[in-house]
């Protein structure tokens, strides 16, 4: 596609508590369905929307956490976690569920989507941008 | 007379839990719900001050729904923080005077 342009979903709030983490994802796989260029940044708070062992019974909310792992068969597969926002809350990346796709540029090779950055990679993450949605 | 006081904002994001433990009196208890429940865990950026808080007599408590809903174990709970329930909820409204919501 000649006219593909680069998404930035920036990702700052905690799942459940606010409407924000879910609204961000049914954004992404709306878009995912353009084929464009979608990059997702999670930083702040955000980083607890990649948590495992998500079990949301005992709220009576929908988890929708299981979803995220559907984004590698949607070609959105460029996944920034920011590393200072996890030690900031006593979270490591083993915490976080596993986010894979299959590159179809490596024999369909299953790789892992999440990418930990720091601070100074997430501004060059933001201002490749074309389209920036902030959640 | 003691309080109980309910914060539900994330400490690292709000100003709740810190304007909250700035009149907390000793024998109140400080519960964490909803996206506070974070402030609970071992080794964040506001553990120190949920245990200089715990360390002037004020108590913690977390709900432990909203800690498995977000993926976090309570064996990550600091030390002396008790997990409740949602009676444990209602427990301990009725064993405080007040309860004061953070919002």
């Amino acid at each position: 596609m000649s006219d593909t342009k680069t998404f930035v979903y920036m990702n700052r709030k905690a799942p459940y508590g606010t409407v924000y983490a879910l609204e961000s994802l049914e954004v992404v796989l709306i878009g995912a369905a353009f084929e464009q260029n979608v990059k997702l940044v999670f930083m702040d708070d955000g980083v607890y929307q990649l948590t495992k062992n998500q079990d949301t019974d005992g709220i009576g909310m929908k988890n929708f956490s299981k979803t995220y792992s559907a984004l590698g068969d949607y070609d959105v597969n460029q996944i920034y976690v920011c590393e200072q926002s996890l030690k900031d809350r006593g979270l490591t990346l083993d915490d976080l569920q596993e986010l894979t796709y299959e590159d179809e540029d490596d024999d369909w090779a299953e790789k892992s989507s999440i990418h930990l950055v720091s601070r100074d990679q997430i501004a060059e993450i933001v201002g490749s941008a074309d389209v920036l949605l902030n959640f | 007379m003691s309080t109980l006081h309910t914060v539900n904002k994330s400490p690292f994001e709000r100003n709740s839990l810190d304007s909250c433990l700035s009149v907390a009196a000793e024998g109140a208890t400080v519960l964490l719900i909803e996206d506070a429940v974070g402030g609970a865990l071992q080794n964040t950026a506001v553990a120190s001050t949920v245990s200089d808080a715990m360390g002037k007599g004020v108590k913690f408590a977390v709900l432990g729904e909203d800690l498995r809903a977000r993926g976090l174990s309570a064996e990550r709970v600091i030390d002396g923080i008790s997990v409740v329930d949602y009676a444990g909820f209602v427990q301990l409204a009725c064993d405080h005077d007040n309860v004061q919501n953070w919002l």
